[in-house]
Parts: C-alpha cells; sequence; structure tokens
C-alpha cells in the first residue's frame, strides 16, 4: 500500500510534466495536443482521487527525492491540507482545459502550444507545494509556479502585458527572495529543522521576539497570499488570457500563497505558538483592512476583471485572517474557503471570458441587459457570486460560517463585524452585474431585444466548464462532508 | 609518465605558449592553444583522481630532495582549484574561437594566445608549487601575462587600466617578496612545509609578524580585498570580454587560494589569529566590501563593470568565510571560491556573447535582449539567480554554509548582513532583467552591425556559456562533492595548522 | 643601532622614497622610476641578507671555513629579471598610451578620457 501510495504521489508530480512534453510534442496538432492536456487531467484527477481515500484512512507516506545538503532535503509527503489543495488544483484543471479549447480558438490567441506546456508545468509544480514535506521544497515549488505562469501573463506580448509582467515577476520574485528565504533560513537557524510537522518546529524557549519577526517575514514574504501592501501583482496580472486569470490567478497561485502561509501557520509555528504572538494580533487587523479596502476598491472597478482580481485580494484576506485568528474553527474556514472561493471565483473568471468571446465586452458598464443573449452565463454568474457571498445555497456558505464561528471562538468581535461588512460590500460589488444584465434599466436597450445584436452564448466547451463549475458551487452546499472531513484533519 | 603529471601541468601550458609563435596562421594557433589548455585540463583531472586516491603527492624538481631543491605539492585543495582554473580556460579559449574576432585584430591573435598560455601556466604554478619563492616568480609571470591581456581591450582606456594594475599588482607583489624575504632569514628555508614546521618555533617574534602583515596585504591586493580593489572594475570593464571572463573566474580564486595556503598551511590558523586581531579585520573588510561593492554595482550603467563591482562583494563574502576562523567558516570560503568561479565565468561568458552581437555591454545594449537573444540571457538570469544565492545553484550552497559558519560563531548580526548582502544582488540583477525582458529594444542599429547581426550568439559561445550554467546548476542540486571536499580540505588546513 | 643596520636603514629609505614617488607623481615615466627604486631597495635587502661577517664569497676554496650565504643572491637575480620584465611591460604601455592619449600625465589622462 504505502508503495503504491507514493507511486501515485511521483505520478502527481510527473503527470503534468509528461504533459507538457506531450502537448509541446504534439504543438502542431491541436486537436491532438489538447487530447493530450485532457487525458492528463482526467489521468491526474484520478491519482489524485485515490490518493484522498489514502488520506482519509490515516496514511500519511512521504518520500525524500534527493539530500542537496545535510538535513536539507527535496521531501513530500501526504497530508490533508495539501490533499484538499491537490484535489482543487487538479479538477480544476481539466476543466479549465476544457474552458481553454473554447476560449483560445474562440479569441484567436497566438502561441497556444506554449500556452498548454506552461499551464501544466504551472499545475506540476502547484503538485509540489501541495505536497511538500518541508519549507524548501515549497519555497523551490513555489518559485517555479512564479516563473512557469509569468510567460502565461505576459501571453499577449503588448506592452500593456510586459508591464502587468513586470510587476507581476518583481512583486512575486522580489518578496519571496526578500522576506521568504531569509525567513526560511531564519528558522533552520532557529529551530534546526525545515520539515512541517505538527504542533510546530519551534522549542518552548525561542525567543517570542524572533517568532513575531519571522511571522510578519513570512506573512510578507509569500506574495501570493497578496496581503495588502504586496497585492499589486494581482491585478496587474488580469493582462493574462482568462484562462490563466481563471485558474491560476483564482484558484492555483494565489491559493498556492495562502495554502503556504497556512503550512507555515499550522505545522511551523502550531496554531497555539501563532495564537500566543502578539504580532498576531497586528497582522490580523492589517489583513481585516486589507478586506475591506480591497472590496471598496472593487466596487470602484468598471474592468469586470480588474473587479474580479480585487475581489480576490479581499477573498484571500478572508484566509489569511482564518489562519492567523489560530482558532480550530478558523481553520476549518479556512480551508474550506480555500476550496469554496476556487469553484466560485473560477467560475465567475469563466463567464467574465464567455462574455469576452461572445460580445468583446470588459467594460461593466457595457454588459446591462447582457441577460437575454447570454443567459446561460449570466446565471451562472449569479450563482457564482452568490457563493462568494456566502450565501445559501452554495458552497461559500459553509466556509463563510467556519470563518465567522473563527472569529468568536477567539473572541474577534470587532473582525467579526469587518467580515460582515465585507459580505454586504461582495453583494454591493458582485450581485448588481448579473442583475443589471437581466434587468436592464429604463431607456437602455438590451442585447438580444427586437433585433439580433449577433450575441450568443461562448463556445459550447467553455460553456460546459461554466456549468460544470457552477454545479459544484451548489452540490457544495449540500454535500460539503468529503472537504469537510478533510479539512477537519488537518493539524 | 604519470609520476610526472605536477610538473607538466605547468610545463604544458608555459612552453606551448611560445610554440604558438612558430604557427603563423592564427586559426591554427587557436587550435592549438584549446589543445594545450585541454591538455592541462585532462592533466587536473588526473590528478585530482591520482590525489583523491592515493592521497598528497610531492614532486621535486630535477630530482634535488625537497628542503633544498624546489617541491611540487599537490593536495586536495590545489588539485581542485588546478582543475578550475583549467576548466574555465579551456571553456573560455575554446569560446575565443569565433568571441575574439570582434575584440582582437586578426594580426595581434597570435600574440594574445601566447599571452593566455603563460598565464595559465602562471596560475597554474601558483597552485603546484610547494615553494614559497616560486609562488613569487608564478605570480609575476601570471600578472605580467594578465596586465598584457588587459591592454589588449579596444577602448583605450584599457590601456590605462593595465597600466594602473600593474603598479597596484607590482606593489602587491613586492610586498610578498619582502615577506618572503623576512621569513628565509626567520627561519633559512623557502619550503612551506618545512616554513610550516619551523614558524611556531620563533612564535611572537616580531619577524614572523611583520612577514606575515607584508605577505597578506601583498595577497590582498592581488585579490581585490575591499579597500585594496580599486584596480578592479576598471581592468575588468575594458579587457576583452573573453579575458574578463578568464581573469574573473580564475585570477582572484588563485589570490584566494594563495591566501588560504599561506594563511592555513604556511603561519597557520594559531599564529595568524595570535599575532593580530585578524580575524576581527578581515570580517570587517569582508563585511563592508560586500556592502560598497553592492551598492556601487547597483548603479553601473556599464554590465562588465557592475559585474566586475560584483565580483569585489563576492570576494568579501569567501574573505568573511576566513574570518571566522572555523571549519565550517573556512569550508564557505573554498565553497564560494568554486562557486563564484563557476558562475563568474558563465556570467562574463554570456557578456562576450553579447558584446560579440551588440558590440557594447552598456545597460542599454540589454533592452529588448530577452527577445533577440533568449539563450545567453536566460544564461546571464541563471547566472543571476546563482550569484543571488536561490537554492538549486550553487551561490546557495556557498552562502547557506557562511550562514551557517555565522550562526555556529554566535555572530548574528554577520548573518544577517549577509543575507541583505544578497538582496542587494537581487537590485542589481533585476536592473539587467528589467531592461531584457521589459524594455523595447532600441530602434537604431549600433555602428557598424547590420540587422540580422543582433541574433543570438554563435555556438561556439553559447556551448560554454550553458556548459558552465549547467554546471551552476548540477553542483547547486548534487552537492556530495563540493561539499564533502571543502568539508574535507577545511579539516584538514585547520588541523595542520595547530 | 643605527650603524650597525645601516644597510636596513638604506633599504627603508629607498624604500620609502620610491613608495613616496610612485603615490605623488602624476606622470607615468615617473612613477615607473619610483615602483623601480621600490623594487630595487627590496633587492638590496635581500643581499644584504645573505651577507655574513667575514664571510667570503660562496666559492669553495682552501682555508676558507665562512661563506656568505650565495641563496639570497640567486633568488633576487630571479626577482631581478621580473622586475625589468615589469619595467619593459610598463613603458611599453605607457608608449601606448602615449599614442593614443598624446600624453603622459595622469591628470591629463582623466580629463581626456571625461571629454568623451
Amino acid at each position: 500500500m504505502n508503495l503504491s501510495v507514493i507511486g501515485l504521489m511521483q505520478a502527481v508530480l510527473v503527470i503534468p510534466l509528461l504533459a507538457a512534453a506531450g502537448v509541446a510534442l504534439t504543438g502542431m496538432r491541436p486537436n491532438l495536443r489538447e487530447g493530450v492536456s485532457l487525458v492528463a487531467g482526467a489521468l491526474l484527477v484520478a491519482a489524485v482521487g485515490l490518493l484522498y481515500q489514502a488520506v482519509m484512512a490515516g496514511d500519511r507516506s512521504g518520500w525524500t527525492l534527493l539530500e542537496l545538503l545535510p538535513g536539507l532535503t527535496i521531501s513530500f509527503r501526504l497530508e490533508p491540507l495539501g490533499m484538499l489543495f491537490c484535489l482543487i488544483a487538479s479538477f480544476l484543471w481539466v476543466v479549465t482545459i476544457l474552458y481553454a479549447i473554447g476560449y483560445m480558438r474562440g479569441h484567436g490567441e497566438a502561441n497556444q502550444t506554449r500556452f498548454y506546456a506552461l499551464f501544466a508545468v504551472a499545475i506540476a509544480s502547484v503538485g509540489g507545494i501541495a505536497l511538500a514535506d518541508n519549507l524548501l521544497t515549497l519555497f523551490i515549488f513555489y518559485e517555479v509556479l512564479t516563473l512557469s505562469t509569468y510567460p502565461l501573463v505576459t501571453h499577449a506580448g503588448t506592452d500593456k502585458a510586459r508591464r502587468g509582467g513586470r510587476t507581476y515577476l518583481g512583486l512575486l520574485l522580489g518578496t519571496s527572495i526578500v522576506f521568504f528565504l531569509p525567513a526560511i533560513i531564519a528558522t533552520w537557524a532557529l529551530a534546526g529543522t525545515l520539515t512541517f510537522t505538527e504542533g510546530g518546529i519551534f522549542g518552548d524557549d525561542t525567543p517570542p521576539v524572533l517568532l513575531s519577526l519571522l511571522l510578519v517575514l513570512f506573512v510578507f514574504g509569500i506574495g501570493k497570499a497578496a496581503v495588502m501592501p504586496f497585492h499589486r501583482w494581482l491585478p496587474a496580472a488580469m493582462v493574462a488570457p482568462t484562462p490563466v486569470s481563471a485558474l491560476l490567478h483564482a484558484v492555483a497561485v494565489v491559493k498556492a500563497g495562502v495554502f503556504a502561509l497556512a503550512k507555515v501557520g499550522v505545522f511551523i509555528f502550531g496554531l497555539d505558538t501563532l495564537g500566543s504572538l502578539a504580532v498576531t494580533e497586528w497582522l490580523l487587523y492589517l489583513v481585516a483592512f486589507g478586506v475591506l479596502a480591497a472590496s471598496l476598491v472593487a466596487m470602484r472597478q468598471n474592468n469586470l476583471k480588474a473587479r474580479l482580481a480585487y475581489s480576490t485580494i479581499s477573498q484571500l484576506g478572508y484566509i489569511s485572517l482564518g489562519v492567523l485568528l489560530a482558532t480550530s474553527a478558523g481553520l476549518l474556514g479556512s480551508a474550506l474557503h480555500i476550496a469554496m472561493h476556487a469553484f466560485g471565483k473560477i467560475t465567475l473568471f469563466f463567464c467574465a471570458g464567455a462574455i469576452l468571446v461572445a460580445s468583446h465586452k470588459t467594460e461593466i458598464s457595457d454588459m446591462r441587459g447582457l441577460g437575454r443573449a447570454m443567459p446561460l452565463t449570466m446565471a451562472a454568474f449569479f450563482i457564482a457570486s452568490l457563493s462568494i457571498i456566502g450565501l445559501p445555497p452554495t458552497g461559500g456558505s459553509w466556509s463563510k460560517w467556519y470563518l465567522i464561528l473563527g472569529t468568536l471562538e477567539a473572541g474577534q468581535w470587532l473582525l467579526m463585524g469587518v467580515l460582515m461588512v465585507s459580505s454586504l460590500l461582495n453583494i454591493a460589488y458582485l450581485l448588481p452585474i448579473p442583475l443589471k444584465a437581466f434587468f436592464p434599466a429604463n431607456g437602455t436597450a438590451g442585447y438580444g431585444s427586437g433585433e439580433d445584436s449577433g450575441i450568443r452564448e461562448a463556445p459550447l466547451a467553455s460553456l460546459l466548464a461554466i456549468m460544470i463549475t457552477t454545479l459544484m458551487c451548489l452540490l457544495l452546499f449540500f454535500f460539503p462532508q468529503p472537504l469537510y472531513e478533510l479539512a477537519r484533519s488537518i493539524g | 609518465m604519470l609520476s610526472h603529471l605536477p610538473i607538466l601541468q605547468v610545463v604544458v601550458p608555459l612552453l606551448a605558449a611560445p610554440a604558438c609563435l612558430l604557427l603563423d596562421r592564427s586559426r591554427l594557433v587557436w587550435i592549438f592553444t584549446v589543445l594545450a589548455c585541454g591538455l592541462s585540463l585532462l592533466i587536473s583531472m588526473l590528478l585530482l583522481y591520482q590525489v583523491s586516491q592515493h592521497g598528497t603527492l610531492s614532486y621535486d624538481l630535477g630530482g634535488w630532495d625537497a628542503p633544498w631543491g624546489i617541491e611540487y605539492r599537490i593536495d586536495l585543495l590545489s588539485a581542485y582549484v588546478m582543475l578550475v582554473v583549467s576548466g574555465i580556460a579551456t571553456l573560455v579559449i575554446v569560446a575565443a574561437g569565433t568571441g575574439l574576432e570582434r575584440e582582437i585584430p586578426l594580426e595581434k591573435q597570435t600574440v594574445f594566445y601566447v599571452t593566455y598560455l603563460l598565464c595559465l601556466a602562471g596560475l597554474l604554478g601558483i597552485v603546484a608549487t610547494g615553494d614559497i619563492f616560486n609562488v613569487f616568480v608564478f605570480l609575476e609571470i601570471s600578472s605580467l601575462a594578465t596586465y598584457a591581456l588587459i591592454a589588449y581591450g579596444r577602448d583605450r582606456r584599457a590601456l590605462w587600466a593595465a597600466y594602473q594594475y600593474l603598479i597596484v599588482g607590482t606593489i602587491g607583489a613586492t610586498f610578498i617578496l619582502i615577506g618572503i624575504g623576512f621569513l628565509y632569514s626567520l627561519t633559512g628555508t623557502l619550503n612551506m612545509q618545512d616554513l610550516a614546521a619551523r614558524i611556531p618555533d620563533s612564535a611572537g617574534s616580531r619577524t614572523a609578524s611583520t612577514a606575515f602583515v607584508f605577505i597578506v596585504v601583498g595577497v590582498c591586493l592581488k585579490l581585490a580585498l575591499f579597500p585594496l580593489h580599486l584596480w578592479l572594475p576598471n581592468a575588468y570593464a575594458y579587457a576583452p570580454s573573453l579575458v574578463t571572463a578568464f581573469l574573473a573566474a580564475t585570477a582572484t580564486k588563485v589570490a584566494v587560494y594563495l591566501l588560504i595556503r599561506l594563511h592555513f598551511s604556511v603561519f597557520g590558523e594559531q599564529f595568524a589569529s595570535s599575532s593580530l586581531p585578524l580575524h576581527g579585520i578581515l570580517l570587517t573588510l569582508g563585511l563592508a566590501g560586500v556592502f560598497v561593492a553592492s551598492l556601487v554595482a547597483i548603479f553601473q550603467p556599464d554590465i562588465k563593470r557592475l559585474f566586475a563591482y560584483s565580483s569585489i562583494a563576492q570576494i568579501g563574502y569567501m574573505i568573511i568565510g576566513i574570518g571566522f576562523g572555523t571549519a565550517i567558516g573556512l569550508q564557505a570560503t573554498l565553497l564560494h571560491l568554486f562557486n563564484h568561479a563557476l558562475m563568474k565565468g558563465a556570467l562574463f561568458l554570456a557578456l562576450a556573447a553579447v558584446v560579440y552581437r551588440l558590440g557594447s555591454a552598456d545597460i542599454s545594449a540589454f533592452r529588448g535582449l530577452g527577445r533577440r537573444m533568449p539563450w545567453t540571457m536566460a544564461a546571464i538570469v541563471i547566472g543571476g539567480l546563482s550569484l543571488i544565492g536561490m537554492p538549486l545553484t550553487v551561490g546557495f550552497v556557498s552562502k547557506w554554509y557562511l550562514i551557517l559558519a555565522a550562526i555556529e560563531a554566535g555572530m548574528w548580526p554577520v548573518a544577517l548582513l549577509v543575507v541583505t548582502g544578497s538582496i542587494l544582488a537581487v537590485v542589481y540583477v533585476w536592473r539587467l532583467v528589467e531592461a531584457a525582458y521589459f524594455q523595447p529594444p532600441e530602434n537604431e542599429l549600433p555602428e557598424g552591425l547590420d540587422g540580422p547581426d543582433r541574433r543570438e550568439a554563435p555556438l561556439t559561445l553559447l556551448v560554454p556559456t550553458w556548459l558552465l550554467v549547467l554546471v551552476n546548476i548540477y553542483l547547486g542540486i548534487d552537492t556530495r562533492l563540493t561539499v564533502g571536499t571543502s568539508g574535507a580540505v577545511a579539516s584538514a588546513l585547520l588541523g595542520g595548522g595547530q | 643601532m643605527l650603524p650597525e643596520l645601516y644597510n636596513y636603514w638604506v633599504v627603508i629609505l629607498l624604500m620609502m622614497t620610491g613608495f613616496y614617488i610612485v603615490i605623488v607623481q602624476g606622470n607615468l615615466i615617473k612613477k615607473l622610476i619610483g615602483l623601480n627604486l621600490f623594487q630595487t631597495s627590496v633587492f638590496i635587502f635581500y643581499i644584504s641578507l645573505g651577507k655574513v661577517s667575514g664571510g667570503s664569497a660562496p666559492i669553495f676554496a682552501e682555508g676558507v671555513s665562512s661563506y656568505s650565504n650565495p641563496l639570497p643572491h640567486v633568488l633576487i637575480l630571479t626577482a631581478i629579471v621580473v622586475g625589468i620584465a615589469t619595467t619593459a611591460l610598463a613603458l611599453a604601455l605607457v608608449i601606448r598610451i602615449r599614442n593614443a592619449y598624446g600624453t603622459v600625465e595622469e591628470e591629463e589622462l582623466q580629463q581626456r578620457d571625461l571629454e568623451c
């Protein structure tokens, strides 16, 4: 059993890499190329599914790939939090490929082979992050993820894309080298190990001042978690093609950030130590401020993808907040929100891309009345918005529920208020979009009313992807148990 | 034949140099030089194998026994340094086949190869010999060749730089000579092993301390320790790019080797640390060098000069390692000595490719280079990451050991400063990345170059560069070889001095 | 102390004079002369090291029991050769600097580099 579990873990890392090679080789024949991606995605989901069962059965096996320096290894281990991340990323990879087939062809994008190949590499590095057994391994794959997604961000090759890419690379690499790597080295110096261990790795005699400093370094060093003031890369990355924004900047990259943060919080510091540090409180307030500020900024964005990007920053704040609360309910809420937000936000991005492909519209003010022409897309948008806001009958309500429980458990009334207010703001910036699409105000002509405006639903493949993720948002409300059980067994 | 390897290592390039003059076609000379360098690379590999199998080799020159005759002594440390030197020399000379044509006129190339081989012979001689006066002679052979090599630069400032280096270098060498004189008057021997045995008898003598100070200052001039580094930036910036690649990767490394050899093998750690507050001085100067040079590097518009300053900073790291006075610190120095040769070799070779295509190493030439010369730029980026100390590159390994040494010695601030220094490296590497990937290329072509010439560098330049880059990555992942060897060498050096 | 060790005082005097000229002089040729003085002082230092009081020239002969030490002399022969090579190379450089810049004065050199 043990051997086959390790084999599966290796498969999780190797399948996307093989897919990347396969995509590169079959670049001349698009249908075959997309076939390779889809088959690899299906295999990956199968492998992850089997691993899920192993985790639930209590399997925690791992293996060491190589020893870099004495005590510094690149090793992997099966663990529930990582499993959760893996599960989401691999499932959504398949869906995104499906979506991308419609989008990339419908939009006539160039360099599609490079796109699919790098996409697969990014997924491989996500697998590495999810299964990492120590900080060094996590760090290496974290950087690989940054580097492999950079060409995706600048895919368009325009000046605007390159400017966006500059911010993206500069902030993510900069924070990781300036804060994250020194934090890792300091951790090694203090604790003598980098391995993720339940309850943390620091001895009781470690001075709290140093630990506080370390925590600050980690929180800011993991730039992918987009904690203010290092969030600028996320809106900048929105110049990427929509499937990239959808999977990477709503799911893989940002979730890698909060995932790393959660790993550090739970397995490097340990929840008890985390809760006892004075600086945690300050970081909580900083994150809470970020949640509100990002929501407010989101309201003012007229570009749909920009609004969604700021919404992502705000929602990432929820997850970081849940970890920093250092309570079991908070952690549970965070873990669940990683999943719930992923499904909700990817749907929203899919919809934004579908609107772009079908109607070439990017500004929200132009989307009035679009509901008649694209009813399915707009309905999906509506449901996903509900999930982000946290209203039944969508999965998002569970994660927000546990997050609020977490604030209560920690006695943070103020933070509970922040979460509530932010949810109201979510309503204010998300719901008007589908509502105005379906019920345009008087005087403005709706699309598809009367004469034919020529706008249709997005290509079938994309539409199918939207349907799948929307359905997941709904299903996760009624059947949250698998994820809940997984999240419960963390730590 | 095999027993004569230690002397062959030096004699092959030394004799190959005048032999070049017999061939008059520069292409032939190039092939001959490549063969000579390749042969010395082969010899250094064989030597390393012999040393690792049978321990230290001793070779009596001309059959005269050791303390009286000149002894060549190859231990693990010298075998490794020779491997690095001859390996880099071979790669650079392979690249010179095409890389040289833009920088040195055809009729001068033969003489260039002669000088190059002489320089190589001098550097290998310093490492191979076990006789302290012989060190001085080889040091001067390599230095004189170096001054000439620098003066080959196209810019007239190269002449000026070579002259300045000549003055400073000669003063440094004369200082070493004075030190050797004091040592001889004190002990009556020139053999390093013999010296090591006799110096402890006269510990506390002022002559010994004076000798030590003269030698250390002289060597530090050669290795460009801050604040004795002023000759280096101009020399590196105006020398032909391939010469810079060769010098940056080998000459300063051999000087560091010399410092280690004299400090630990001849004087011994105990003497060195008791006769003056050397550790504190080295630590301070090393750190100051790291910071001052890195800060200056950030503001350099010329990329060759930028990396020249970065070299001074990296030498600072090596000196810090010695300054700890512990085995692990020395190990960090040794690791960085090897690793820095690899990264700077790769970086300067890539720069040579840029100069070959664009005729300039100014930051403005790098605009948009990421798309025009993707492989060259990728090599520069990886070399830069290694310079910063990213995991999976060799740079990480040496920085890691340096930090471990600082922590072991209880010097937290030093560890912190080392990390901060790396962040300065991030800044100057980022400047290059920014220009190459995020700025549009300049529209006008530099003088004398037409459109199609602005493509990727020729393979003869790319292959050596990427070989070094791959070694950078390989040794960053599989660290057993370098860490194991440097650990063994460090404990042997410290053990021998007590 | 001064009379017995006068040779060393000469060495020090020559050395400092040479060093001073190297640092202060702006003329490249004069700098080289200073450098030569500096090196020569070391040659004298070595030569006087080998002198043994009352010793004869190191040639094996009947009735002579005390010889001067020949080794420093031999060493310094090598160093002199090195010094000549250095001077020759430096002079060659100066000639080329003169051809390229039209001057051998340090200040003017710097000025001309700044101009272009």
